[in-house]
Protein backbone atom coordinates (compact mmCIF):
# COMPACT_ATOMS: atom_id res chain seq x y z
CA UNK A 1 0.00 0.00 0.00
CA UNK A 2 1.01 3.40 -0.81
CA UNK A 3 0.06 6.82 0.10
CA UNK A 4 0.23 9.71 -2.04
CA UNK A 5 -0.69 13.04 -2.36
CA UNK A 6 -3.17 13.27 -5.44
CA UNK A 7 -2.10 16.66 -7.24
CA UNK A 8 -5.05 16.02 -10.24
CA UNK A 9 -6.75 19.67 -8.66
CA UNK A 10 -5.97 21.72 -5.70
CA UNK A 11 -8.52 19.53 -3.11
CA UNK A 12 -5.30 17.48 -2.69
CA UNK A 13 -7.05 14.16 -1.96
CA UNK A 14 -4.97 11.88 0.44
CA UNK A 15 -4.93 8.85 -1.87
CA UNK A 16 -4.04 5.03 -0.55
CA UNK A 17 -2.96 2.94 -3.72
CA UNK A 18 -2.69 -0.82 -3.42
CA UNK A 19 -0.21 -2.28 -5.42
CA UNK A 20 -1.35 -6.19 -4.72
CA UNK A 21 -4.74 -5.54 -5.85
CA UNK A 22 -4.25 -4.06 -9.67
CA UNK A 23 -3.15 -0.52 -8.29
CA UNK A 24 -6.61 0.10 -6.94
CA UNK A 25 -7.01 3.66 -5.57
CA UNK A 26 -8.98 4.48 -2.22
CA UNK A 27 -9.32 7.96 -0.38
CA UNK A 28 -9.94 10.04 -4.37
CA UNK A 29 -12.65 12.52 -4.56
CA UNK A 30 -13.04 11.67 -8.42
CA UNK A 31 -12.15 9.42 -11.26
CA UNK A 32 -9.21 11.90 -11.87
CA UNK A 33 -7.47 10.80 -8.53
CA UNK A 34 -7.87 6.59 -9.49
CA UNK A 35 -5.68 7.46 -12.58
CA UNK A 36 -3.04 9.11 -11.09
CA UNK A 37 -2.58 7.19 -8.28
CA UNK A 38 -1.91 4.54 -10.71
CA UNK A 39 -0.20 5.99 -13.02
CA UNK A 40 2.26 7.70 -10.39
CA UNK A 41 3.37 4.35 -9.12
CA UNK A 42 3.66 2.96 -13.27
CA UNK A 43 4.63 5.60 -15.13
CA UNK A 44 4.46 9.12 -13.30
CA UNK A 45 4.31 11.94 -15.73
CA UNK A 46 3.74 16.04 -15.25
CA UNK A 47 3.03 18.88 -17.71
CA UNK A 48 5.62 20.92 -18.05
CA UNK A 49 5.67 24.62 -18.01
CA UNK A 50 8.26 26.94 -18.79
CA UNK A 51 9.35 30.21 -21.02
CA UNK A 52 10.96 29.72 -24.80
CA UNK A 53 12.94 32.99 -25.99
CA UNK A 54 10.82 35.51 -27.83
CA UNK A 55 12.31 37.58 -30.91
CA UNK A 56 10.89 40.40 -32.67
CA UNK A 57 8.95 41.60 -29.72
CA UNK A 58 9.12 43.50 -26.37
CA UNK A 59 8.97 41.36 -24.66
CA UNK A 60 11.24 38.94 -23.78
CA UNK A 61 9.89 35.89 -22.54
CA UNK A 62 6.80 33.38 -23.96
CA UNK A 63 5.56 31.21 -21.63
CA UNK A 64 4.73 27.65 -22.72
CA UNK A 65 3.09 24.24 -21.81
CA UNK A 66 3.50 20.71 -22.87
CA UNK A 67 -0.08 20.00 -24.10
CA UNK A 68 -0.06 16.72 -22.33
CA UNK A 69 1.63 15.48 -19.28
CA UNK A 70 5.11 14.12 -20.40
CA UNK A 71 6.96 11.47 -18.66
CA UNK A 72 8.92 12.78 -15.29
CA UNK A 73 12.01 11.81 -16.02
CA UNK A 74 12.13 13.73 -19.18
CA UNK A 75 11.88 16.76 -17.73
CA UNK A 76 14.90 17.66 -17.81
CA UNK A 77 16.01 16.55 -21.04
CA UNK A 78 12.53 18.66 -22.46
CA UNK A 79 14.09 21.82 -20.79
CA UNK A 80 17.23 21.33 -22.49
CA UNK A 81 15.56 21.36 -25.80
CA UNK A 82 13.63 24.22 -25.29
CA UNK A 83 16.40 26.10 -23.81
CA UNK A 84 17.77 26.03 -27.31
CA UNK A 85 14.78 27.55 -29.11
CA UNK A 86 13.36 31.25 -30.19
CA UNK A 87 9.87 31.99 -31.31
CA UNK A 88 9.31 35.04 -33.70
CA UNK A 89 6.50 37.08 -32.76
CA UNK A 90 3.17 37.30 -32.57
CA UNK A 91 1.98 34.31 -31.28
CA UNK A 92 -1.64 33.23 -30.51
CA UNK A 93 -2.47 31.28 -27.11
CA UNK A 94 -2.59 27.58 -28.21
CA UNK A 95 0.20 28.01 -31.19
CA UNK A 96 2.20 24.69 -31.64
CA UNK A 97 6.22 26.00 -30.93
CA UNK A 98 7.95 22.51 -30.57
CA UNK A 99 6.83 19.49 -31.51
CA UNK A 100 7.21 15.38 -30.03
CA UNK A 101 9.38 17.51 -27.24
CA UNK A 102 12.03 14.47 -25.66
CA UNK A 103 10.50 12.35 -28.19
CA UNK A 104 7.65 11.91 -25.95
CA UNK A 105 4.96 12.52 -28.75
CA UNK A 106 3.79 15.42 -26.95
CA UNK A 107 3.59 19.07 -28.30
CA UNK A 108 4.63 22.42 -26.42
CA UNK A 109 2.43 24.99 -26.95
CA UNK A 110 2.30 28.97 -26.19
CA UNK A 111 -0.01 29.74 -23.54
CA UNK A 112 -0.60 33.46 -24.37
CA UNK A 113 -0.95 35.80 -26.69
CA UNK A 114 2.20 37.96 -27.17
CA UNK A 115 3.09 40.46 -30.26
CA UNK B 1 -20.62 59.10 -14.76
CA UNK B 2 -19.65 55.48 -14.76
CA UNK B 3 -22.20 53.22 -13.36
CA UNK B 4 -18.28 50.99 -11.63
CA UNK B 5 -14.89 51.39 -11.90
CA UNK B 6 -13.19 48.19 -10.90
CA UNK B 7 -9.37 49.48 -9.15
CA UNK B 8 -7.48 46.36 -10.85
CA UNK B 9 -7.10 44.33 -13.78
CA UNK B 10 -6.42 40.82 -12.32
CA UNK B 11 -9.05 37.51 -12.06
CA UNK B 12 -10.47 39.50 -9.55
CA UNK B 13 -11.29 42.76 -11.39
CA UNK B 14 -11.20 40.96 -14.75
CA UNK B 15 -14.13 38.32 -13.31
CA UNK B 16 -15.89 41.55 -11.86
CA UNK B 17 -15.90 43.58 -15.42
CA UNK B 18 -17.79 40.41 -16.75
CA UNK B 19 -20.04 39.84 -14.30
CA UNK B 20 -21.04 43.66 -14.06
CA UNK B 21 -21.29 43.51 -17.63
CA UNK B 22 -23.85 39.98 -17.50
CA UNK B 23 -25.53 42.32 -14.93
CA UNK B 24 -26.67 44.70 -17.38
CA UNK B 25 -24.52 47.64 -16.10
CA UNK B 26 -23.65 50.27 -18.67
CA UNK B 27 -20.64 52.22 -18.06
CA UNK B 28 -17.80 50.03 -16.82
CA UNK B 29 -14.38 51.32 -16.51
CA UNK B 30 -11.41 48.93 -15.37
CA UNK B 31 -7.84 50.88 -14.26
CA UNK B 32 -4.60 48.39 -14.53
CA UNK B 33 -1.34 50.14 -13.63
CA UNK B 34 0.39 48.22 -15.35
CA UNK B 35 0.44 47.91 -19.46
CA UNK B 36 -1.48 44.86 -19.93
CA UNK B 37 -4.37 42.96 -18.31
CA UNK B 38 -4.05 39.74 -16.19
CA UNK B 39 -2.26 41.11 -12.63
CA UNK B 40 -0.42 38.44 -10.93
CA UNK B 41 -1.21 35.64 -13.35
CA UNK B 42 0.81 36.95 -15.85
CA UNK B 43 3.58 35.79 -14.54
CA UNK B 44 2.38 32.38 -12.63
CA UNK B 45 3.32 30.50 -15.57
CA UNK B 46 2.59 27.39 -14.17
CA UNK B 47 -0.50 25.20 -14.06
CA UNK B 48 -3.41 25.40 -11.42
CA UNK B 49 -5.69 27.53 -12.33
CA UNK B 50 -8.99 27.51 -13.76
CA UNK B 51 -9.98 24.16 -12.54
CA UNK B 52 -13.10 25.04 -10.23
CA UNK B 53 -14.37 27.70 -13.21
CA UNK B 54 -13.32 26.33 -16.39
CA UNK B 55 -13.03 22.44 -15.52
CA UNK B 56 -9.54 22.05 -17.12
CA UNK B 57 -6.02 22.80 -15.40
CA UNK B 58 -4.65 26.17 -17.05
CA UNK B 59 -1.43 28.28 -16.39
CA UNK B 60 -1.78 31.48 -15.32
CA UNK B 61 -1.89 33.55 -18.60
CA UNK B 62 -4.01 31.08 -20.61
CA UNK B 63 -6.81 31.56 -17.27
CA UNK B 64 -6.18 35.58 -17.96
CA UNK B 65 -6.67 34.84 -21.67
CA UNK B 66 -10.02 33.39 -21.24
CA UNK B 67 -11.32 36.00 -19.32
CA UNK B 68 -9.74 38.81 -21.43
CA UNK B 69 -11.16 37.24 -24.58
CA UNK B 70 -14.77 37.23 -22.77
CA UNK B 71 -14.61 41.05 -22.42
CA UNK B 72 -13.25 42.06 -26.21
CA UNK B 73 -15.85 43.20 -27.61
CA UNK B 74 -18.24 44.42 -24.70
CA UNK B 75 -18.98 47.34 -23.87
CA UNK B 76 -16.36 46.98 -20.81
CA UNK B 77 -13.90 49.74 -21.26
CA UNK B 78 -9.87 49.34 -19.60
CA UNK B 79 -7.54 51.98 -18.98
CA UNK B 80 -3.87 50.69 -18.86
CA UNK B 81 -0.94 52.33 -17.91
CA UNK B 82 -3.10 54.45 -15.22
CA UNK B 83 -2.77 54.70 -11.56
CA UNK B 84 -5.38 55.38 -9.12
CA UNK B 85 -3.83 57.56 -6.25
CA UNK B 86 -6.88 58.27 -4.25
CA UNK B 87 -10.41 57.31 -4.22
CA UNK B 88 -13.32 59.17 -1.64
CA UNK B 89 -17.03 57.82 -0.01
CA UNK B 90 -18.38 60.76 -2.37
CA UNK B 91 -16.83 57.74 -4.85
CA UNK B 92 -14.60 60.18 -6.93
CA UNK B 93 -11.37 58.07 -8.32
CA UNK B 94 -8.30 60.35 -9.02
CA UNK B 95 -5.95 58.85 -11.22
CA UNK B 96 -3.21 59.56 -12.87
CA UNK B 97 -1.52 58.46 -16.26
CA UNK B 98 0.38 59.86 -20.07
CA UNK B 99 -2.64 62.08 -19.90
CA UNK B 100 -1.77 63.41 -16.64
CA UNK B 101 -3.97 64.04 -13.80
CA UNK B 102 -7.70 63.53 -13.69
CA UNK B 103 -11.11 63.00 -11.55
CA UNK B 104 -13.32 60.70 -12.52
CA UNK B 105 -16.92 60.39 -10.85
CA UNK B 106 -18.78 56.72 -10.15
CA UNK B 107 -21.67 55.04 -9.06
CA UNK B 108 -20.03 52.47 -7.53
CA UNK B 109 -16.46 51.19 -6.94
CA UNK B 110 -15.12 47.61 -7.10
CA UNK B 111 -11.32 47.46 -5.21
CA UNK B 112 -9.29 44.53 -6.56
CA UNK B 113 -5.88 45.69 -6.19
CA UNK B 114 -4.64 42.33 -5.11
CA UNK B 115 -1.86 41.73 -2.28
CA UNK B 116 1.97 42.75 -1.92
CA UNK B 117 4.81 40.20 -1.19
CA UNK B 118 6.10 41.09 2.37
CA UNK B 119 9.85 41.60 2.06
CA UNK B 120 12.91 41.40 4.28
CA UNK B 121 12.59 44.15 6.39
CA UNK B 122 8.54 42.97 7.80
CA UNK B 123 10.91 40.04 9.05
CA UNK B 124 14.64 41.57 10.19
CA UNK B 125 16.33 38.49 9.07
CA UNK B 126 19.86 38.64 10.63
CA UNK B 127 23.00 39.19 8.90
CA UNK B 128 24.82 41.11 6.13
CA UNK B 129 23.26 42.91 3.75
CA UNK B 130 24.78 41.56 0.30
CA UNK B 131 23.00 41.26 -3.16
CA UNK B 132 20.86 38.00 -3.69
CA UNK B 133 17.71 38.60 -1.52
CA UNK B 134 14.68 38.75 -3.67
CA UNK B 135 11.16 38.17 -2.32
CA UNK B 136 10.14 34.77 -4.04
CA UNK B 137 7.57 36.83 -6.35
CA UNK B 138 10.25 39.52 -7.96
CA UNK B 139 12.34 36.28 -8.44
CA UNK B 140 9.26 34.81 -10.46
CA UNK B 141 8.52 37.89 -12.34
CA UNK B 142 12.93 38.49 -13.57
CA UNK B 143 12.55 34.92 -14.69
CA UNK B 144 9.23 34.40 -16.36
CA UNK B 145 8.74 37.76 -17.92
CA UNK B 146 12.09 39.58 -17.89
CA UNK B 147 13.68 36.11 -18.65
CA UNK B 148 17.12 35.88 -16.65
CA UNK B 149 18.50 33.62 -13.90
CA UNK B 150 18.56 34.94 -10.29
CA UNK B 151 20.88 32.53 -8.67
CA UNK B 152 22.81 29.04 -9.11
CA UNK B 153 22.52 27.77 -5.35
CA UNK B 154 19.23 28.92 -3.76
CA UNK B 155 18.13 28.85 -0.14
CA UNK B 156 14.33 29.43 0.26
CA UNK B 157 12.72 31.02 2.84
CA UNK B 158 8.99 30.12 3.27
CA UNK B 159 7.01 27.27 2.03
CA UNK B 160 3.90 29.49 0.93
CA UNK B 161 2.88 28.87 -3.01
CA UNK B 162 5.09 31.14 -4.46
CA UNK B 163 7.98 29.71 -2.92
CA UNK B 164 7.46 26.52 -3.68
CA UNK B 165 6.63 27.14 -7.25
CA UNK B 166 9.82 28.72 -7.61
CA UNK B 167 11.74 25.82 -6.02
CA UNK B 168 10.66 23.88 -9.00
CA UNK B 169 10.85 26.55 -11.39
CA UNK B 170 14.71 27.34 -10.20
CA UNK B 171 15.42 23.88 -10.43
CA UNK B 172 14.06 23.27 -14.08
CA UNK B 173 16.05 26.17 -15.18
CA UNK B 174 19.84 24.54 -13.60
CA UNK B 175 19.62 25.75 -10.27
CA UNK B 176 20.29 23.91 -7.20
CA UNK B 177 17.48 24.60 -4.63
CA UNK B 178 19.34 23.11 -1.50
CA UNK B 179 16.34 23.94 1.03
CA UNK B 180 13.00 25.38 1.71
CA UNK B 181 13.07 26.30 5.51
CA UNK B 182 9.62 26.99 7.42
CA UNK B 183 9.54 28.44 10.88
CA UNK B 184 5.83 26.68 11.20
CA UNK B 185 5.80 23.21 12.04
CA UNK B 186 3.11 22.95 8.75
CA UNK B 187 3.48 24.73 5.70
CA UNK B 188 1.74 27.47 4.12
CA UNK B 189 1.29 26.02 0.49
CA UNK B 190 -0.90 23.67 -1.15
CA UNK B 191 -0.32 19.97 -0.54
CA UNK B 192 -0.16 19.37 -3.87
CA UNK B 193 2.77 22.06 -4.36
CA UNK B 194 4.58 20.36 -1.90
CA UNK B 195 4.71 17.12 -3.98
CA UNK B 196 5.61 18.79 -7.57
CA UNK B 197 7.52 20.98 -6.21
CA UNK B 198 9.49 20.17 -3.41
CA UNK B 199 9.57 15.74 -3.48
CA UNK B 200 9.40 15.65 -6.67
CA UNK B 201 13.18 17.18 -6.88
CA UNK B 202 14.25 15.46 -3.70
CA UNK B 203 14.27 19.44 -2.01
CA UNK B 204 14.05 19.18 1.50
CA UNK B 205 11.36 20.82 3.75
CA UNK B 206 12.82 22.17 7.02
CA UNK B 207 9.89 22.25 9.12
CA UNK B 208 10.19 24.54 12.70
CA UNK B 209 13.57 25.67 10.93
CA UNK B 210 14.25 29.82 10.12
CA UNK B 211 17.47 31.44 8.97
CA UNK B 212 19.78 32.54 11.73
CA UNK B 213 22.67 34.32 9.85
CA UNK B 214 23.00 35.42 6.06
CA UNK B 215 26.65 36.34 5.60
CA UNK B 216 28.11 37.73 2.08
CA UNK B 217 30.00 40.76 1.86
CA UNK B 218 28.68 41.74 -2.62
CA UNK B 219 27.09 38.52 -2.72
CA UNK B 220 25.37 36.06 -0.48
CA UNK B 221 28.02 33.96 0.09
CA UNK B 222 26.78 31.22 3.29
CA UNK B 223 23.27 30.79 5.12
CA UNK B 224 23.03 29.34 8.35
CA UNK B 225 19.62 27.39 9.47
CA UNK B 226 18.54 26.86 13.11
CA UNK B 227 15.44 24.85 14.54
CA UNK B 228 13.19 26.68 16.68
CA UNK B 229 11.22 26.18 19.89
CA UNK B 230 7.35 26.45 20.07
CA UNK B 231 7.87 30.51 20.70
CA UNK B 232 9.91 30.74 17.18
CA UNK B 233 12.98 31.03 19.17
CA UNK B 234 15.93 29.41 17.43
CA UNK B 235 18.05 26.47 19.17
CA UNK B 236 21.32 26.85 19.53
CA UNK B 237 23.30 23.65 18.57
CA UNK B 238 21.05 23.26 15.85
CA UNK B 239 22.62 25.58 13.41
CA UNK B 240 22.93 23.61 9.88
CA UNK B 241 25.05 26.11 7.28
CA UNK B 242 24.62 25.97 3.37
CA UNK B 243 26.78 27.69 0.52
CA UNK B 244 24.67 29.54 -1.73
CA UNK B 245 24.43 32.44 -3.27
CA UNK B 246 20.67 33.10 -3.40
CA UNK B 247 18.18 33.54 -0.97
CA UNK B 248 14.31 33.48 -2.37
CA UNK B 249 11.86 34.69 0.96
CA UNK B 250 8.54 33.88 0.35
CA UNK B 251 7.02 35.47 3.63
CA UNK B 252 3.46 36.14 2.76
CA UNK B 253 1.25 38.34 1.08
CA UNK B 254 -0.34 41.60 2.46
CA UNK B 255 -3.34 42.92 0.60
CA UNK B 256 -2.71 46.85 -0.71
CA UNK B 257 -4.92 48.72 0.93
CA UNK B 258 -3.45 51.82 0.74
CA UNK B 259 -6.27 53.45 -1.02
CA UNK B 260 -9.08 52.01 1.11
CA UNK B 261 -7.19 53.24 4.35
CA UNK B 262 -7.23 56.90 2.98
CA UNK B 263 -11.03 56.84 1.73
CA UNK B 264 -11.87 55.59 5.42
CA UNK B 265 -12.57 52.13 4.71
CA UNK B 266 -12.70 49.98 8.00
CA UNK B 267 -10.11 47.45 7.60
CA UNK B 268 -9.84 43.85 9.64
CA UNK B 269 -6.33 43.68 11.79
CA UNK B 270 -6.30 39.65 11.13
CA UNK B 271 -6.43 39.95 6.77
CA UNK B 272 -5.46 43.28 6.51
CA UNK B 273 -8.11 43.76 4.01
CA UNK B 274 -11.46 45.34 4.13
CA UNK B 275 -14.62 44.13 6.44
CA UNK B 276 -16.67 43.02 4.31
CA UNK B 277 -20.42 42.07 4.20
CA UNK B 278 -21.76 38.74 2.22
CA UNK B 279 -22.29 40.42 -1.07
CA UNK B 280 -18.68 41.89 -0.36
CA UNK B 281 -19.71 45.55 0.31
CA UNK B 282 -17.04 47.19 2.73
CA UNK B 283 -18.22 49.45 5.35
CA UNK B 284 -18.40 52.07 2.75
CA UNK B 285 -21.98 52.18 1.01
CA UNK B 286 -21.43 51.43 -2.78
CA UNK B 287 -17.42 50.44 -2.38
CA UNK B 288 -17.74 46.58 -2.39
CA UNK B 289 -13.74 44.78 -3.04
CA UNK B 290 -12.95 41.29 -4.25
CA UNK B 291 -9.34 38.64 -4.43
CA UNK B 292 -6.87 39.49 -2.52
CA UNK B 293 -7.22 42.73 -1.56
CA UNK B 294 -9.76 41.49 0.82
CA UNK B 295 -7.98 38.41 2.07
CA UNK B 296 -4.78 36.19 0.44
CA UNK B 297 -6.16 33.49 -1.48
CA UNK B 298 -4.69 30.34 -2.91
CA UNK B 299 -6.92 29.75 -5.60
CA UNK B 300 -7.50 32.41 -9.00
CA UNK B 301 -11.04 30.57 -8.94
CA UNK B 302 -12.09 31.54 -5.91
CA UNK B 303 -10.71 34.67 -6.54
CA UNK B 304 -13.24 35.05 -9.65
CA UNK B 305 -16.16 33.55 -7.59
CA UNK B 306 -15.88 36.07 -5.00
CA UNK B 307 -15.98 38.93 -7.70
CA UNK B 308 -19.08 37.68 -9.14
CA UNK B 309 -20.06 38.28 -5.99
CA UNK B 310 -18.90 41.91 -5.84
CA UNK B 311 -20.34 42.74 -9.13
CA UNK B 312 -23.94 41.11 -8.47
CA UNK B 313 -23.13 43.24 -5.07
CA UNK B 314 -22.84 46.28 -7.58
CA UNK B 315 -25.87 45.54 -9.39
CA UNK B 316 -28.00 45.42 -6.40
CA UNK B 317 -27.00 48.42 -5.00
CA UNK B 318 -27.36 50.35 -7.75
CA UNK B 319 -30.71 49.03 -7.74
CA UNK B 320 -31.12 50.70 -4.55
CA UNK B 321 -31.37 47.21 -2.38
CA UNK B 322 -31.99 48.43 1.08
CA UNK B 323 -30.51 47.32 4.17
CA UNK B 324 -31.50 47.47 8.19
CA UNK B 325 -29.20 45.70 10.11
CA UNK B 326 -25.94 42.98 10.00
CA UNK B 327 -25.21 39.50 12.05
CA UNK B 328 -21.68 39.91 12.51
CA UNK B 329 -19.47 36.73 12.60
CA UNK B 330 -16.77 36.00 15.04
CA UNK B 331 -14.34 33.25 15.28
CA UNK B 332 -12.65 31.32 18.24
CA UNK B 333 -8.37 31.59 18.69
CA UNK B 334 -7.70 28.07 16.61
CA UNK B 335 -9.49 30.38 13.32
CA UNK B 336 -7.85 32.94 11.47
CA UNK B 337 -10.72 35.07 10.60
CA UNK B 338 -14.25 34.78 8.41
CA UNK B 339 -15.26 36.48 5.07
CA UNK B 340 -17.35 38.24 4.86
CA UNK B 341 -17.10 39.43 8.56
CA UNK B 342 -20.83 40.84 8.29
CA UNK B 343 -24.13 39.56 6.86
CA UNK B 344 -26.24 41.96 5.98
CA UNK B 345 -30.27 41.56 7.28
CA UNK B 346 -32.93 40.80 5.85
CA UNK B 347 -31.29 37.86 4.40
CA UNK B 348 -32.07 38.05 1.06
CA UNK B 349 -29.66 35.26 -0.29
CA UNK B 350 -30.67 31.07 0.00
CA UNK B 351 -27.38 30.21 0.86
CA UNK B 352 -24.27 32.02 2.19
CA UNK B 353 -21.29 30.55 1.71
CA UNK B 354 -18.07 31.60 4.63
CA UNK B 355 -14.27 31.34 3.78
CA UNK B 356 -11.75 31.21 6.99
CA UNK B 357 -8.29 29.52 7.21
CA UNK B 358 -7.09 27.70 10.95
CA UNK B 359 -3.85 28.62 12.44
CA UNK B 360 -2.91 25.05 12.81
CA UNK B 361 -3.48 21.33 11.27
CA UNK B 362 -6.14 19.10 11.98
CA UNK B 363 -6.84 15.86 11.48
CA UNK B 364 -10.56 14.75 11.44
CA UNK B 365 -12.95 17.81 12.78
CA UNK B 366 -16.12 19.79 12.53
CA UNK B 367 -16.57 22.67 12.06
CA UNK B 368 -19.42 24.31 14.45
CA UNK B 369 -21.64 27.66 14.07
CA UNK B 370 -22.99 28.69 17.40
CA UNK B 371 -25.38 31.69 17.68
CA UNK B 372 -25.09 34.55 20.85
CA UNK B 373 -27.02 32.03 22.85
CA UNK B 374 -24.53 28.96 22.71
CA UNK B 375 -27.34 27.22 20.31
CA UNK B 376 -25.46 25.12 17.90
CA UNK B 377 -27.04 26.21 14.27
CA UNK B 378 -24.78 23.97 12.44
CA UNK B 379 -22.03 21.31 12.07
CA UNK B 380 -19.93 20.69 9.37
CA UNK B 381 -17.60 17.14 9.21
CA UNK B 382 -13.89 17.46 7.67
CA UNK B 383 -11.35 14.39 7.29
CA UNK B 384 -8.54 17.03 7.40
CA UNK B 385 -8.73 21.27 8.02
CA UNK B 386 -5.08 23.01 7.22
CA UNK B 387 -4.07 26.09 7.42
CA UNK B 388 -2.24 26.07 3.44
CA UNK B 389 -5.85 25.56 2.14
CA UNK B 390 -8.67 28.07 2.72
CA UNK B 391 -11.85 26.56 4.13
CA UNK B 392 -15.39 26.94 3.22
CA UNK B 393 -18.38 26.15 4.20
CA UNK B 394 -22.35 26.94 3.13
CA UNK B 395 -24.99 28.51 5.50
CA UNK B 396 -28.93 27.83 3.76
CA UNK B 397 -30.38 30.97 4.77
CA UNK B 398 -32.96 28.24 7.06
CA UNK B 399 -30.34 27.82 9.24
CA UNK B 400 -29.16 31.28 9.76
CA UNK B 401 -33.23 32.56 9.82
CA UNK B 402 -32.93 30.09 13.41
CA UNK B 403 -29.57 31.30 15.55
CA UNK B 404 -30.23 34.28 17.42
CA UNK B 405 -28.05 37.40 16.72
CA UNK B 406 -23.97 37.26 16.37
CA UNK B 407 -22.39 33.99 15.64
CA UNK B 408 -19.23 32.62 16.31
CA UNK B 409 -17.41 29.78 14.10
CA UNK B 410 -15.44 27.20 15.65
CA UNK B 411 -13.95 23.90 15.41
CA UNK B 412 -13.70 20.74 17.57
CA UNK B 413 -12.03 17.81 17.14
CA UNK B 414 -13.54 14.26 16.43
C1 LIG C 1 3.24 32.65 -7.17
C2 LIG C 1 1.77 32.44 -7.09
C3 LIG C 1 1.28 31.20 -7.43
C4 LIG C 1 -0.08 30.98 -7.45
N1 LIG C 1 -0.54 29.75 -7.86
C5 LIG C 1 -1.87 29.54 -8.05
C6 LIG C 1 -2.37 28.31 -8.63
O1 LIG C 1 -1.61 27.39 -8.94
N2 LIG C 1 -3.69 28.21 -8.83
C7 LIG C 1 -4.54 29.22 -8.52
O2 LIG C 1 -5.76 29.10 -8.78
N3 LIG C 1 -4.11 30.37 -7.93
C8 LIG C 1 -2.78 30.56 -7.70
N4 LIG C 1 -2.33 31.75 -7.14
C9 LIG C 1 -3.30 32.69 -6.57
C10 LIG C 1 -3.92 33.66 -7.56
O3 LIG C 1 -3.06 33.88 -8.64
C11 LIG C 1 -4.18 34.97 -6.87
O4 LIG C 1 -4.94 34.71 -5.74
C12 LIG C 1 -4.95 35.90 -7.80
O5 LIG C 1 -4.17 36.20 -8.94
C13 LIG C 1 -5.30 37.21 -7.09
O6 LIG C 1 -6.03 38.03 -7.97
P1 LIG C 1 -6.32 39.55 -7.74
O7 LIG C 1 -7.01 40.02 -8.96
O8 LIG C 1 -6.97 39.73 -6.43
O9 LIG C 1 -4.88 40.24 -7.61
P2 LIG C 1 -3.73 40.54 -8.68
O10 LIG C 1 -3.62 39.46 -9.68
O11 LIG C 1 -2.53 40.86 -7.87
O12 LIG C 1 -4.22 41.86 -9.45
C14 LIG C 1 -4.25 43.14 -8.86
C15 LIG C 1 -4.06 44.18 -9.94
O13 LIG C 1 -4.34 45.47 -9.44
C16 LIG C 1 -3.43 46.38 -9.97
N5 LIG C 1 -3.37 47.55 -9.06
C17 LIG C 1 -3.05 47.55 -7.73
N6 LIG C 1 -3.12 48.79 -7.23
C18 LIG C 1 -3.50 49.61 -8.25
C19 LIG C 1 -3.75 51.02 -8.34
N7 LIG C 1 -3.61 51.82 -7.29
N8 LIG C 1 -4.13 51.52 -9.55
C20 LIG C 1 -4.27 50.69 -10.63
N9 LIG C 1 -4.05 49.35 -10.59
C21 LIG C 1 -3.67 48.82 -9.42
C22 LIG C 1 -2.14 45.60 -10.04
O14 LIG C 1 -1.25 46.15 -10.98
C23 LIG C 1 -2.63 44.21 -10.46
O15 LIG C 1 -2.65 44.04 -11.86
C24 LIG C 1 -0.97 32.01 -7.08
C25 LIG C 1 -0.47 33.26 -6.71
C26 LIG C 1 0.89 33.50 -6.71
C27 LIG C 1 1.39 34.87 -6.32
S1 LIG D 1 -8.95 12.87 -6.49
FE1 LIG D 1 -10.05 14.31 -7.80
S2 LIG D 1 -10.83 15.79 -6.31
FE2 LIG D 1 -9.21 14.70 -5.23
S3 LIG D 1 -7.36 15.95 -5.59
FE3 LIG D 1 -7.43 14.37 -7.19
S4 LIG D 1 -8.41 15.41 -8.90
FE4 LIG D 1 -8.88 16.63 -7.08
Amino acid sequence: MTELICIGCPRGCHLKVDEENDYAVTGNNCNVGAEYGRNELINPTRTLTTTVRLTNSVHHSLPVKSAHPIPKKDLFKAMEELNGIEVPAPVKCGDVVYRNVADSGVDVIATRDLD
Amino acid sequence: MFDVIIIGGGPAGLAAARKCCEEGLEKILIIERDSQLGGILNQCIHTGFGVGIFHEELSGPEFAHKYIEMLKGTRVEVMLDTMVLEINKDKEVTIINHDGYQKLQTKAIILAMGCRERSRGAIATPGSRGAGVYTAGAAQRYINIDGYMVGKRVVILGSGDIGLIMARRMTLEGAKVLACVEINPYSGGLPRNIVQCLNDFDIPLYLSHTITKIEGENRVEKVTISKVDERFTPIPGTEIEFDCDTVLLSIGLVPENELSKVAGIQLDKRTKGPIVYENMETSIPGIFACGNVVHVHDLADNVAMEAERAAQGVSDYLKGCEREAEISLSTTSEIGYTVPQHIHLPLDKDRYDIFFRVRKVFGPAYILVKDQEGNQIARFSRQYIIPGTMEKITLPKVLLQKGKGNLTVSIEEK
